[in-house]
C-alpha cells in the first residue's frame, strides 16, 4: 500500500471513511484513490463511502468527477467532510451529507514508549444483532456478531472476525492482505470463508454437531480447527 | 371495531401470497369476521381471480387514489360470503401509482368497519413491498422449503426488523412430508432454524390448490383438503386462538412445534 500518504482509509459505523491528502495534486490523489479500489475492489465492494477532503477546496465538478470515479466501481459517495466552504457547497448542491472534519479521530501518531497499565485494545465493531440475507457489514477494524450471520449476508474486515452464533454467510478477514487474521464462530458453516488472498468453502456435512472453530492461515492454506481453549 | 391489518409478503415470487391470502380472508369469513382484501400488487393483479370475483371489477384501488371513485365503490362484495369484500389492483398501471402513505390512508378509513385488513403483497423489496407494509400492524411471511424462498425470506425479516415492522410470523406453504422424511426437503425445523421467527402455519402441498384458485373458489372451501385445513387453522390462530399445528408425519416434529406453539419462540 505504497499510497497511503495521499489516501487513508478506514471503517466507520456509515461505511467506510477516505482521507484523502490536503497538499498533493487533486488529480494524483484521485488516481491513487482509484488505483486502491481497483486493487482491492473484494474490501470495497458495495461499501458507502465518505470523503475527507480537508481544508482543500473541491469544486463542484471535481466532486462529480469523483462520484463518477466512485460509482464506476460500484461505489455510492454518500458524504463529504471539509473545512472548506467552497467544498460543502458544492457537496450540497450535488445532495451528498456534509459535515465538518473535527468530528474525525486523526490517526495514531504518538510515541507511547512507556509502559501503561491501561490496555488499550484494538478497533472494532460489535453487531448485537442477526445478520441476515443482504447485509454487509464494513470494517477497518475487527468484527464481532453477537447473533447469527445468515447465507446471504457479508462481513469484510481488516482484522479479525469473531461470530457468537452461527456462521452461515460470507466473511472476508484480513481483507487488506494480513494474513494472520482469524474467523472464530461457535458453528462454522460460512458459505465462503476469506482470509488475506486465500479462499474456502465449507464441505457439506449434514451430520456435523456445531462446535466453536477458528478458521486461521497456515503453510498458506486456510486450516479450521476446534477453539482452544 | 377496529381492524388488524395483516399484510401477507414473501420476498420470492411464485411461493403462494396470493392463494395465502385468498384463503386467509375466506376462512376468516368464515369465522363469523367482518374481511376486506386489498391486492396491492399494482400492474400484475390476480387475487380477483383466485377469489372468482375478476368479472365484478368495474374500480381498483388506483383509481380510490386518484379520485375516479369512492372507497366503497371499489369493494366488491363476495359471492358467498357478505361480510368480505375485495379491492382489486389496477392492472394497467404500475407500483408508483400508489405510495406508502396513500395505504395507510385508505386502511385507516377500513379500520373502523372491519375486522381484519388482509393486504396481499407484490414480490420483491422494492416500492410495491413497501406499500404494501405501510400500514401493516402484523405480517405474514410466505416461504416455501426450499433454499431460495428462505433466503429471500430472511432479507424481508431484515427489512422488516429495520422498519420496526416485526417480529412477522411464517406461513410455510407447499410442504411435502414424504420429501421431508427421505430428506430431500427442508423440514419446518430447518427453515425455522434460519429465520428463526414464530410459525403461524405450515400448509402441506396438495392437489386441490391449483384447480381451486383456476375456477375463484379458495381451497380453504373445500373439506378433504389438506391445505385447505392448514389455512383454517392459520384463520383461527389470527384471531388469537391456540390451535395445535396438524400432523404431516414429519419425523419428531409435532411436540416440538406443539411446544413452540405455545412457548411462542420467536427472536
Amino acid at each position: 500500500m505504497q499510497d497511503h500518504q495521499t489516501v487513508a482509509i478506514k471503517g466507520i459505523k456509515e461505511g467506510l471513511l477516505i482521507a484523502l491528502s490536503q497538499t498533493e495534486e487533486w488529480q494524483a490523489v484521485t488516481a491513487d484513490l482509484a488505483a486502491r479500489i481497483d486493487q482491492q475492489s473484494a474490501f470495497f465492494n458495495g461499501a458507502r463511502i465518505t470523503v475527507d477532503v480537508g481544508s482543500r477546496p473541491v469544486s463542484k465538478h471535481e466532486l462529480m468527477s469523483l462520484k463518477a470515479l466512485l460509482e464506476r466501481r460500484g461505489l455510492s459517495l454518500w458524504s463529504v467532510l471539509s473545512d472548506s466552504d467552497t467544498t460543502i457547497e458544492a457537496a450540497q448542491a450535488l445532495d451528498l451529507k456534509t459535515s465538518t472534519r473535527n468530528v474525525i479521530p486523526g490517526r495514531d501518531t504518538s510515541e507511547g514508549s512507556e509502559v501503561s497499565p491501561e490496555e488499550d485494545g484494538t478497533a472494532g465493531v460489535m453487531i448485537k444483532r442477526t445478520l441476515r440475507s443482504g447485509r454487509i457489514v464494513h470494517s477497518d477494524g475487527h468484527v464481532v456478531v453477537f447473533g447469527d450471520v445468515n447465507p446471504g449476508a457479508t462481513i469484510v474486515a481488516a482484522g479479525d472476525i469473531i461470530v457468537w452464533g452461527r456462521l452461515r454467510g460470507l466473511v472476508h478477514a484480513g481483507a487488506h492482505g494480513d494474513e494472520s487474521a482469524v474467523v472464530c464462530a461457535l458453528d462454522m458453516t460460512p458459505t465462503q470463508l476469506r482470509i488475506a488472498g486465500y479462499i474456502v468453502t465449507s464441505p457439506p456435512d449434514k451430520h456435523r454437531k456445531p462446535k466453536p472453530e477458528v478458521a486461521l492461515v497456515r503453510e498458506n492454506q486456510i486450516v479450521v480447527e476446534a477453539w482452544q481453549y | 371495531m377496529a381492524a388488524k391489518v395483516v399484510t401477507v409478503t414473501s420476498g420470492k415470487g411464485g411461493v403462494g401470497k396470493t392463494t395465502a391470502t385468498a384463503n386467509l380472508g375466506v376462512a376468516l369469513a368464515r369465522l363469523g369476521k367482518k374481511v376486506v382484501l386489498i391486492d396491492a400488487d399494482v400492474g400484475l393483479r390476480n387475487l380477483d381471480i383466485v377469489m372468482g370475483l375478476e368479472n365484478r371489477i368495474v374500480y381498483d384501488l388506483v383509481d380510490v387514489i386518484e379520485g375516479r371513485c369512492q372507497l366503497r365503490q371499489a369493494m366488491i362484495k363476495h359471492k358467498q360470503f357478505p361480510d368480505l369484500f375485495l379491492i382489486p389492483a389496477a392492472q394497467t398501471r404500475d407500483k408508483t401509482a400508489v405510495s406508502p402513505a396513500d395505504m395507510i390512508q385508505i386502511t385507516d378509513k377500513l379500520r373502523p368497519e372491519f375486522d381484519f385488513i388482509l393486504i396481499d403483497s407484490p414480490a420483491g423489496i422494492e416500492r410495491g413491498f413497501r406499500n404494501a407494509v405501510a400500514s401493516a400492524d402484523e405480517v405474514l411471511i410466505v416461504t416455501n422449503p426450499e433454499v431460495s424462498a428462505v433466503r429471500d425470506a430472511d432479507r424481508i425479516i431484515g427489512l422488516l426488523e429495520a422498519n420496526n415492522k416485526g417480529p412477522a410470523k411464517l406461513i410455510l406453504n407447499r410442504v411435502n412430508p414424504d420429501m421431508v422424511k427421505r430428506g430431500e426437503m427442508m423440514s419446518a425445523d430447518d427453515v425455522t432454524d434460519i429465520l428463526a421467527i414464530k410459525l403461524i402455519g405450515i400448509v402441506p402441498e396438495d392437489e386441490h390448490v391449483i384447480p381451486a384458485s383456476n375456477s375463484g373458489v379458495p381451497v380453504t372451501l373445500n373439506e378433504n383438503s389438506k391445505a385447505g385445513q392448514a389455512f383454517r387453522n392459520i384463520a383461527r390462530r389470527l384471531t388469537g386462538e391456540n390451535v395445535p399445528f396438524m400432523t404431516l408425519q414429519e419425523s419428531g416434529g409435532f411436540f416440538q412445534r406443539l411446544a413452540r406453539l405455545f412457548s411462542g419462540q420467536g427472536e
